[in-house]
Order: C-alpha cells, then sequence, then structure tokens
C-alpha cells in the first residue's frame, strides 16, 4: 500500500504545494500528472517569488552598474554563485561559471580545449599533458551520452585529428567495463561521460572511471545533468576535473546553467566567446583576459536566472538531497513494479532502483511510443516520447524512440497509480481494432 | 470549470488505425527514379521512400510509390494512405491531392475536407487539431513530393503552386 512505502519524502503534500503547477487542471479536467521532469523540472513558489522580487525591486546589469540597484543586482549574482559552489563543495567560488545550460558548458569546455595550448593536466601518468590536441590523442565517450556529450566532442576531433572512441553498453543497460583498459591509454586526453543517463537511468561508477582516466593523465568531464538534481554531488569526491548541469532540471528556471572546473585547468583555458566583462583590458591590436571566472562569461550573463538558480539549490538542499534521493529511488521502484505488472512492457536500462535514477524509457508492445505519450496525455499524464536526444543509445537497443516517465521530489505513489492505469487504457485503446 | 476533453477518438480515427496495422503498398520496389530518406529530427520518425513515374510531362502517371517507414500511428496511415491516393494516376491529379492534404493539415481543424479529393485521407482531419502531430501526418507526403521532384516531376508542383496563388 502507497502509504506505508519506505522511503517517500515525509512531508510530501507540503512540498506538493510550493509547486504552483501541479493544482492545475488539463483538458477533460484531468488533474496534471507530471512524469517529465527528467526533461525539465517545476519550479517552487520560492523560485518564482525570487525571480519576480528580483526583476521588480534589483534589476540593474551586474559588475558594470555603479549604483545601488547595480550594486544589489551584482549581490545578488554574486550571492548565487556562492550558493552553487557551496552546494557542488567546490573548492573555490571561482571554479563557478555560468552558462546558458549544460550544453553550452559542454560546447565551452570542448571547443576552449581544441583551441588550447600546453595543457598540463597536473596527474602524473604516462604523459599528463599535451602541447596541442592531434592525431594520435583520443576522447573517449560513451554509447549513452545525451546528445550534446557526443556532438561537441565530434565537433572536436574533426577539427583536432584527435579520434573519438566510446564504452559500448551492456544488455542490461550499463558501461561495458570490461573495455576501460582498451579504452583508456595513454592515447587518452579526454574522458566525458554522463554520471546519470537521461534515458537508461543507469548510475555510472564515475569514481572508478575517473580514476583510471587521472592514472593515464586524461581529464574527465562529468555531465550531471540528471544528477545534480537527484542525488548528493560532491565535485571532488566525484573525480571530475570539469562537471556541469542545467539549472532548469534543479527546479530552478531554464536559460542558466553551470560549469565547474578545477581552478588549475581552467586557468590553463583559453576564452571561450569574447565580449564585455571578459576582458582586463582591450586595445585595437589586441586584448588581454579576465581571470576566471569571469573569462568565460562574455556579455550580461543571465541574472535573474542565475538568482533563481541560487534559491532552487537552497530549496533542494533545504528538503535534503539524501531524502530526495530516497524518494526518488521509493517512487521509482514502485513504477517498475507497476510496468512489470502489466505485462508487455520492456524497461530500457537497469531494473533495480538503487542502481538507477528516477527516469524509466520503456516499451509498451504494438504501440508507438508517440500514440503512448498522446494517449497518457489525453488523461492528464504528461511523459516524454522521442529519442530523448540519445539516439545511439536507443539504437543500441534496437528501438527508433522509446516513451519515457520521469519522476521528482514532488512525485506521489497515486500518480504512478494514475500512470500504470493510463498505459493499461492505451493498450486497450489500441487493441480496439484488429 | 470543466475543460473540453480531447478528443482521442476525433484523432485516432478506425480509417486511421486500420491503415496503421494494415499498411497499403507496403515494401522497396524496383523499378524507381528516385528515391529518398526523410526523418523526423525531433521524434526519430523515419521514412525511405521511393517513385516510378512513367510519361513525362502533364501525361506523366505515377506509376509506383513504395517505402520502409518506421513511426507513430499516424505517420504509418499517412504513408499509407498517400500510396492509395496517388499510385495509378496522372501526375497532376495526384499533386493537387497532395495540396489539398497540406492544407488540411496545416488548417488547425478550420478546413472542410473534400471526401471526393481526398477519400480516406479526410480521416486526419482530426490530427489538424493536435499542431505537434501534424508534422507525423506531413512526413511521407513530403518525401512523396520531394521524390517526385527529383524523379522529373518537379514542374507538376511548380504548376500547382503557380495555379494556386493566381486563384488566391
Amino acid at each position: 500500500m502507497a502509504a506505508a512505502m519506505e522511503g517517500l519524502l515525509p512531508e510530501l503534500e507540503v512540498i506538493r504545494k510550493d509547486f504552483p503547477i501541479l493544482e492545475r487542471t488539463l483538458a477533460g479536467g484531468h488533474p496534471l500528472v507530471y512524469l517529465d521532469s527528467a526533461n525539465t523540472s517545476q519550479k517552487p513558489q520560492v523560485v518564482i517569488d525570487a525571480m519576480v522580487d528580483h526583476l521588480e525591486r534589483h534589476n540593474a546589469n551586474v559588475a558594470r552598474a555603479m549604483h545601488q540597484l547595480g550594486a544589489e543586482s551584482s549581490g545578488a549574482f554574486e550571492a548565487a554563485r556562492d550558493t552553487v559552489a557551496a552546494f557542488l563543495g567546490a573548492p573555490s567560488r571561482d571554479e563557478v561559471i555560468f552558462t546558458k545550460n549544460a550544453s553550452e558548458a559542454l560546447n565551452l569546455v570542448a571547443n576552449t580545449l581544441t583551441w588550447a595550448r600546453g595543457i598540463d593536466t597536473g596527474f602524473t601518468g604516462t604523459r599528463g599533458g599535451w602541447d596541442r590536441l592531434g592525431e594520435g590523442d583520443e576522447i573517449v565517450i560513451t554509447e549513452m551520452e545525451h546528445h550534446s556529450n557526443i556532438v561537441p566532442w565530434q565537433l572536436l576531433t574533426q577539427r583536432t585529428g584527435a579520434t573519438l572512441r566510446w564504452f559500448g553498453l551492456t544488455d542490461d543497460g550499463r558501461l561495458d567495463l570490461d573495455a576501460i583498459d582498451d579504452l583508456i591509454t595513454e592515447r587518452t586526453r579526454v574522458v566525458s561521460l554522463t554520471w546519470v543517463s537521461n534515458m537508461l537511468g543507469t548510475i555510472n561508477p564515475v569514481q572508478e572511471i575517473a580514476r583510471r582516466a587521472h592514472e593515464v593523465g586524461a581529464i574527465v568531464v562529468l555531465d550531471a545533468s540528471q544528477a545534480v538534481p537527484q542525488m548528493p554531488v560532491d565535485v571532488v569526491e566525484s573525480g571530475a576535473d570539469v562537471l556541469v548541469f542545467t539549472g532548469h532540471k534543479v527546479t530552478g528556471p531554464t536559460g542558466i546553467g553551470v560549469l565547474w572546473g578545477r581552478r588549475a585547468l581552467l586557468e590553463q583555458l583559453p576564452p571561450f566567446l569574447g565580449g564585455g566583462e571578459m576582458i582586463e583590458t582591450v586595445r585595437m591590436e589586441a586584448s588581454t583576459y579576465a581571470g576566471i571566472p569571469h573569462r568565460f562569461e562574455a556579455a550580461t550573463p543571465p541574472i535573474v536566472e542565475a538568482v533563481g538558480l541560487g534559491v532552487a539549490l537552497d530549496y533542494l538542499r533545504d528538503v535534503g538531497l539524501e531524502a530526495i534521493r530516497r524518494h526518488e529511488e521509493a517512487i521509482t521502484a514502485y513504477a517498475l513494479e507497476g510496468l512489470s505488472s502489466l505485462g508487455g512492457v520492456r524497461v530500457l536500462g537497469p531494473t533495480t532502483a538503487s542502481e538507477r535514477g528516477g527516469a524509466v524509457s520503456f516499451e509498451l508492445d504494438g504501440v508507438h511510443p508517440h500514440d503512448v505519450a498522446q494517449v497518457l496525455d489525453s488523461r492528464g499524464v504528461a511523459v516524454r516520447a522521442g529519442h530523448h536526444c540519445a539516439k545511439p543509445a536507443h539504437a543500441r537497443f534496437g528501438v527508433q524512440s522509446s516513451t519515457r516517465m520521469s519522476s521528482y521530489l514532488y512525485t506521489t505513489p497515486e500518480e504512478i497509480d494514475a500512470f500504470i492505469d493510463a498505459l493499461g487504457f492505451t493498450r486497450e485503446y489500441f487493441g480496439r481494432t484488429a | 470549470m470543466t475543460l473540453p476533453g480531447q478528443d482521442l477518438d476525433a484523432l485516432y480515427q478506425e480509417i486511421i488505425l486500420d491503415h496503421y496495422k494494415h499498411p497499403q503498398n507496403a515494401g522497396l520496389r524496383e523499378p524507381y527514379e528516385a528515391e529518398v530518406h526523410h526523418v523526423n529530427p525531433t521524434c526519430g520518425d523515419e521514412v525511405t521512400l521511393r517513385v516510378h513515374l512513367e510519361g513525362e510531362g502533364d501525361d506523366a502517371v505515377v506509376a509506383d510509390v513504395s517505402y520502409d517507414a518506421e513511426g507513430c500511428s499516424i505517420s504509418q496511415a499517412a504513408t499509407s494512405v498517400l500510396t492509395e491516393l496517388v499510385l495509378g494516376r496522372p501526375l497532376p491529379e495526384a499533386v493537387a491531392v497532395h495540396a489539398r492534404f497540406v492544407e488540411l493539415m496545416h488548417g488547425r481543424g478550420t478546413v472542410e475536407p473534400d471526401e471526393d479529393v481526398l477519400g480516406d485521407a479526410i480521416a486526419f482531419a482530426g490530427v489538424a487539431k493536435f499542431p505537434a502531430r501534424v508534422k507525423c501526418a506531413l512526413l511521407s507526403w513530403m518525401a512523396w513530393k520531394d521524390a517526385t521532384s527529383r524523379a522529373g516531376g518537379g514542374a507538376a508542383f511548380e504548376a500547382a503552386e503557380a495555379a494556386g496563388e493566381e486563384q488566391a
């Protein structure tokens, strides 16, 4: 029985009241059952209020406005950087760079590595550094990456002559680590992988992979877009040299992402975008650049979005990331149980809740994911259908697309019941003609 | 306030589900003058479509349309209906049907479909009210236009467009 379910957030009903959108009713009078949080999370009232308050009372540009509002706005923006740094366990606030989203953060690191000359990774591995990336160098990713952690590295290898390699996947949706010693070698310069898969839900052993990468002097980039929302993340413990995530999946707004990087590495990377506030001085012939983090933050940044993100992370920290993780695990286990009870459902990815995040992709026998999502939507259940920006991972499992339900800290067992009911209805609906 | 429900039955007409489960003219066949591969990047639906024309200019006839498609019920049924409507017809007639179907799909539910022209394709009238699904219905129709143009039938579309502009 749902009420006795262990691991749920004890204040679940209070938490749900924090998210005004969860009160919504959709066409046909159906209450919203929002199971698309891996796509984007809903926003609590405190985030909405903080952003409105900033725009109503403190709006000004940051760092370049010499008036009181400018000081307030700059203060709020930089306070958000402090919040992010503390949330991630970053050794220094200067290591936190605001971007538009996780994709921009990944493009920032891939591009600046393409342009960089004379990198010293700081690891005493076989090489531990390089002059410029080129032939003979290898970048290692995985087959379960979001397109945003594939395409920037394809561009890098095309531009430098380096080679792109990747971890394959096992049948149950895990990284095939048997190949690790073949993949991560003295030729490896960068290992970039997702911490938690947005499609398969798999939680990857990032520390083990980082250890191996550092042994050969390679740097590690972690896409933590699906990890930061739902589990405790400490950048130092993770073994990452660079870690990225996006604001809108952690109950914050869209338009803001974060790149954390080890200071020693960031200081060796050239600028990404050129423009205002990323400079030290500009002459017509040439310019010199600001130190980190501002070197990577050209132009007016997403100010109110940063403020919203800071409040969102405070909100998650107050609820507790350990507690959120337990909640996600309980809800995911309940959803997996419901899916297996239906029959005719094939879950893509690990089927043990403790080894996965809260995104569950599946196939419903005989009904295309688009049609599943359409029928679910007619009953107020919002899920995602398609390739979830992970086409290679779908191809690995011989499918073109899948349906994905993804829960979050506000998801209730009753919503999972409604989802499973709606799936049963979907199958009946499409079974009505032979 | 009770909001009106989304009319699933208006979207998933029996005719559509029937074509989905029993696709007509499926498979890739010889001969053909052009083959195209179209994808819907957002959802991943794909179609490989071949066109075989016989005759030239205004006398051209759609001798064959063969395909290999993967996608949702709407996209699959739309492909099947397309082949039924254009196969064996003079190209200018087939192009006119194409124009009416595209018009219906872009009409957001305001275009009254003409059964004499569109046949089974009138079942797609409900799809036009679901903006996210319009591209599903149009995938293979756009592929057919592309393949037909590459097969030498492009002038028929240009003529139809010119006539349409004159009318407007």
